[in-house]
């Protein structure tokens, strides 16, 4: 095993460490252990959006949407359906990541600032849906009247509504697969293309690479983790919003990936981090925390493009 | 039955020129500049509240001329000091940048002019119903019409006719070759975004009139403003004007027979356009891909 390697192991073993014992030291140093399964989640979230801005190299800023998409297929799911946490994953994932494959196709003729202004407009789309239909999503006020349900695993069931430890650890384990499931996509020779279409699309596509639908299939896989990721936020609040599917949400997701680092697979997850906790910070001191979010946008792309672990990785080499 | 489809005929055109005046502005800045600026909302605001603070002072015809110039120079500034050094990277850091810029102006006029909405007198005899049938009709609602008619008329003769205008033109379709020519390609795109600006606090001006000020309201009107530009084709100017108007007068008439989707038609229109012909109705092949 080579140095760079073993250092590999080194990092992402302190990870999974840092992940695992999350509500033991975060309680301490003044967080809360809902805090940290916000973070988990929405850090997924970021990290869906990257998996196409960050190794496809297109932007979508209506990601949102199938973020939102998510969480009221859930939330839909456990109020009308069947009162299963499981089930209401599955339909969250399935609903989110079949809306992005049917907008994706008309979204892949597009490129660069076109792609992202398309992306948005069609984002929309969901949020004005979800706004109107009350009847059904409550509109405005948000989609309630659900709650997630005891794990029942036969023998013994494990209460995740109450302890909010359990259900950080169960978040935990979703995350892990969804993150697994990440990692292995882009080990595979269909993410060595994704990469190759972010590097130089025009040699990929002379390479015999089918560009338009290579970036079809990253966009809707992302919608998936996307669709998951909402799931899994409506799960958390119990509660599924309208402002969940709006634009602003996107860039936000956007801003988080930013943040941490476009270019590594871990980034966007500290991106969260910094973001939602300085957010919760934010609003807890000011009401003007909305100007202060702007700035960060303002300064973090002019002084730190390359987020924080790119800076870090510079500042070493 | 014609009068409720006459008045929302006329809304839907009157809320067509204000898409059109906003989407002809980010239209001007996405094609030289090839940033999407998400704040122009919120520079629509900035000309609304510079108009709100003036009005008592120089009258709402002295505001009507000296807020959108007032909104460029701020504009120009906000250009040269945190735009133009985004011009030469990924145009995802100048989205985010004006992103962010949308929240600071939003949450500044909140602060500085309270949440509440605030109204912006105008001259009585604007303020009176043409008819008493058409009550809609009112002299204002025609004033901003006509205003917004001149206002784009004289933008495509200062395309069509001037050596500015020639030479935005000129750089949309290759700025390279214009920066050849000896153009001073920054301080094009510095008056390119002026122009653009001058635009939204126009339509701020003329909103302010008609609904009152709120810090939120420029945000509405963005996306039917992106919707006007991809309907009518990325890169066409008179396309984003067809655009504009057609997405007014549709939302107009649908709320006429079906209120709840008179904001889901205008999304319902671009899918169609972009399925059946994805470069948009005036756009020109290759502009958009």
């Amino acid at each position: 095993m080579s140095a760079e390697q073993a250092r590999k192991l080194i990092v992402l073993a302190a990870i999974w460490l840092i992940l695992l014992l999350a509500p033991y030291w975060m309680v301490p140093l003044g967080g809360y252990t809902a805090l940290a399964t916000r973070v988990l989640v929405l850090g997924l979230a970021a990290m869906s959006v990257n998996f196409l801005l960050g190794f496809t190299g297109v932007l979508s800023f209506g990601h949102a949407a199938y973020f939102g998409l998510g969480a009221y297929g859930a939330g839909l799911t456990l109020k009308f359906l069947a009162p299963s946490t499981p089930l209401a994953l599955v339909a969250g994932m399935l609903l989110g990541g079949v809306c992005g494959a049917i907008l994706g196709t008309l979204i892949v003729r597009r490129r660069g600032v076109y792609f992202a202004m398309v992306t948005i407009a069609f984002g929309q789309v969901f949020y004005y849906i979800a706004f109107q239909w009350s009847s059904l999503t409550g509109g405005d006020d948000g989609l309630r009247g659900f709650s997630r349900q005891p794990l029942d695993f036969g023998a013994f069931k494990l209460d995740i509504l109450s302890n909010a430890n359990n259900f950080y650890f169960f978040v935990l384990f979703c995350f892990a697969l969804a993150v697994a499931t990440m990692g292995f996509i882009l080990r595979s020779p269909f993410g060595r293309t994704m990469i190759a279409i972010r590097e130089n699309e025009r040699r990929s596509r002379f390479l015999g690479i089918p560009v338009e639908r290579h970036i079809w299939i990253a966009f809707t896989l992302s919608c998936f983790f996307m669709g998951f990721a909402g799931a899994l936020y409506a799960l958390v609040n119990n509660f599924a919003d309208p402002r969940g599917l709006h634009y602003s949400q996107s860039g936000d997701f956007v801003m988080m990936a930013v943040m941490g680092g476009m270019r590594s697979f871990w980034g966007p997850l500290l991106g969260a981090a910094v973001f939602v906790i300085l957010q919760d910070y934010l609003s807890s001191i000011t009401v003007n925390w909305m100007s202060f979010v702007g700035l960060l946008f303002v300064l973090v792309v002019l002084f730190f493009p390359r987020g924080l672990l790119g800076f870090i990785r510079r500042s070493k080499a | 039955m014609t009068q409720l489809l006459l008045f929302n005929i006329t809304n839907g055109l009157i809320i067509g020129a204000f898409y059109v005046l906003m989407a002809l502005g980010l239209s001007l800045i996405l094609n030289l500049s090839n940033t999407i600026n998400f704040a122009h909302g919120g520079f629509l605001v900035i000309g609304g509240y510079i108009a709100y603070a003036i009005t008592p002072y120089i009258g709402f015809w002295g505001a009507l001329l000296v807020a959108p110039p007032l909104t460029a120079l701020i504009g120009i500034v906000v250009e040269r000091v945190l735009i133009r050094p985004l011009y030469g990277r990924d145009p995802l850091y100048s989205l985010l940048l004006t992103f962010g810029l949308a929240f600071i102006i939003e949450d500044g006029t909140r602060f500085i002019f309270g949440p509440q909405g605030k109204p912006v007198t105008i001259p009585p005899f604007l303020a009176q119903p043409l008819s008493s049938d058409f009550f809609f009709i009112t002299g204002y609602r025609l004033f901003m019409v006509a205003v917004v008619m001149i206002a784009v008329a004289l933008l495509f003769v200062l395309l069509r006719y001037t050596r500015l205008g020639i030479r935005i033109r000129a750089g949309t379709l290759d700025l390279e070759t214009v920066a050849a020519l000896g153009i001073n390609v920054q301080m094009l795109r510095s008056l390119n975004f002026a122009v653009g600006i001058f635009l939204a606090g126009l339509s701020g001006v003329l909103a302010a009139g008609q609904l009152g000020l709120e810090p939120t309201m420029g945000t509405g009107l963005l996306m039917p403003s992106f919707i006007a530009i991809i309907v009518g084709g990325i890169g066409s100017l008179p396309g984003t004007l067809l655009g504009g108007l057609l997405i007014g007068v549709a939302s107009g008439l649908t709320a006429v027979f079906l209120p709840a989707a008179s904001e889901a038609v205008i999304y319902v229109m671009m899918a169609v356009v972009l399925l059946i012909r994805p470069r948009g109705l005036l756009g020109e092949e290759g502009m958009m891909s």
